[in-house]
């Protein structure tokens, strides 16, 4: 096989890999799990410091 | 049961205070050049201060000393709190740290002293390039490190952003950095002719794509849903927003090199996948406006979420304009003009710069457990920066466009009709402007700096942040 029939047949299977992504991403089976991911960064407890919901109003 | 585990935020505090110090050195290098433009006098006749040697001294400050250390704090802070897990390998991190400072100054040292390899967005010569490559190693191994010890099965997708953002930037930089060394401050690089030319664009536009975007993506995808108190919008758009980045982004760097001598096939390739790059860009955009959607009223009240919101915004303004520009027909027109330079800041001031300060003024105040000393000043600072932002992209895109059109201005003839410096003549005023609109982001820069101080001063570090003991 020369290198241009490889780098072709790669060039699909990139594609199909590709599309195979989005069909499990959209796959309903996905959906309660990536709810509960997407919810991470909001349960990581409270942070040392409360920070920026209550800035006090200088200057 | 082990002992009670704290997260590192020593290291994140580290990297950054030094945002904000390496973005008013950087910006404020970026100032001069920009006033040498409109005055050249300005260079006082000084070799070190000339506009070739401080140029890549701005470059490399902006992008790797101020960018790369909001990349650093923010990708550790992100990455501990979402895998519930402390920083891997902590020796290892400070070495990052203390590595990354020592690579900053010595980039400004060599630089201005004239020592380059002179690749554009890596000057730096061969033995600061394997400092670059062991403290890239290290901060692998403490991302990575990290996210295996996770206690969270998921990974989050901002780490996925990071990951792909650490794991290119090494690659490109090892490749791209190859060279035949002939003393301690000169080497020529591995590569010849039209192949080191590709190679230094499929590193310089990566570099954009995957040091300048999915790095700061990885801030977006954190940051504003945090700031925001909401979710992202879509997940699974987000993640098909993840491989499409990394599918496309990797062939779009030919568009740097339109009607050279890099074959005809292989600059259509970069075009078309250049092209193809706006839906993947402007599905991540509309990703991170759309957290919002329920609780704009948010934006009224909070700057912090002004600066990320609209950071975002310039990030689906530049990812349009840059595909058109990456078409050869327009790109004969803007390529070596003016407007390539408005394209870069409307991404550098707008999306990374704003998105950069929208994470520290969020972070910091926490890092150090104090509240920020004021939000009005952060409003002014936005504004400030915004208008900058406007003058500086306004101004390089009438100076492009008029550029390009007065080069390729022909008579009837067929002679040119106007020589080189009656458009240099022609690009001054808005050179003026430009280097107004540098100065307003500057002095938003010096704002920030003395809002952070106030914020810290005298601040006891953070008490310490418990990593959770129970795992989802």
């Amino acid at each position: 096989m020369g290198s241009v029939t490889v780098h072709s047949f790669w060039t699909v299977v990139m594609l199909v890999v590709f599309i195979g992504i989005i069909v499990w991403a959209w796959s309903g089976k996905r959906k309660k799990a990536f709810d509960e991911a997407a919810r991470i960064p909001l349960e990581d407890g409270d942070d040392a410091g409360q920070g920026a919901s209550g800035e006090k109003k200088h200057g | 049961m082990a002992e009670q585990e704290s997260y590192n935020l020593k290291v994140v505090r580290q990297f950054a205070i030094m945002t904000v110090v390496w973005g008013i050195v950087g910006m404020l290098v970026g100032v001069l050049i920009a006033a040498q433009m409109a005055w050249p006098v300005l260079n006082f006749d000084i070799p070190w201060l000339t506009f070739s040697r401080l140029r890549p001294l701005h470059t490399n400050a902006v992008i790797f000393a101020f960018g790369g250390s909001a990349l650093f704090a923010t990708s550790y802070y992100v990455v501990q709190r979402t895998c519930h897990a402390s920083l891997f390998a902590p020796g290892l991190a400070a070495f990052t740290f203390w590595g990354w400072q020592a690579i900053i100054v010595s980039a400004a040292i060599t630089l201005p002293l004239g020592i380059t390899s002179s690749k554009e967005y890596a000057e730096l010569e061969w033995p600061i390039d394997i400092a670059i490559a062991a403290v890239w190693v290290a901060y692998a191994v403490v991302f990575f490190g990290t996210i295996m010890k996770r206690k969270v099965p998921h990974i989050y997708v901002a780490n996925w952003f990071y990951g792909a953002f650490i794991l290119t930037v090494a690659i490109l930089h090892i490749v791209n950095s190859m060279a035949v060394p002939v003393s301690l401050t000169k080497s020529y690089s591995m590569y010849a002719g039209v192949q080191d030319a590709m190679i230094q664009w499929w590193y310089g536009h990566n570099a954009v794509g995957f040091f300048l975007t999915a790095g700061f993506l990885g801030i977006m995808y954190y940051f504003i849903p945090k700031q925001a108190e909401r979710p992202v919008y879509s997940y699974r758009l987000s993640v098909v927003h993840f491989w499409a980045l990394a599918f496309t982004y990797i062939w779009a760097g030919p568009h740097h090199l339109h009607y050279t001598a890099l074959p005809d096939w292989a600059q259509s390739v970069g075009m078309v996948f250049s092209l193809i790059l706006l839906a993947p860009s402007w599905g991540g955009m509309i990703n991170g406006i759309m957290t919002l959607s329920g609780a704009w009223q948010k934006l009224r009240t909070d700057p912090i979420l002004k600066f990320l919101i609209v950071s975002v915004s310039f990030y689906g303004m530049s990812t349009f304009e840059g595909p058109m520009m990456s078409i050869k027909t327009v790109n004969a027109l803007s390529h070596y003009t003016d407007w390539t330079i408005g394209h870069v800041h409307s991404g550098a001031l707008g999306w990374v710069g704003m998105v950069s300060i929208g994470a520290m003024y969020f972070l910091i105040p926490r890092l150090f457990n104090r509240e920020l000393y004021s939000t009005r000043l952060v409003e002014a600072h936005f504004w400030i920066a915004t208008i900058g932002i406007v003058l500086y992209i306004a101004s390089m895109w009438i100076s492009g466009v008029m550029q390009g059109l007065m080069w390729r201005a022909v008579n009837a003839d067929g002679t040119l009709t106007y020589s080189f410096v009656e458009s240099v003549q022609a690009m001054h005023p808005f050179y003026i402007v430009r280097t107004l609109g540098g100065l307003l982001y500057l002095s938003g820069m010096l704002i920030m700096a003395y809002n952070i101080w106030k914020t810290i001063a005298g601040a006891k570090p953070a008490k310490v942040a418990v990593v959770p003991v129970v795992a989802h």
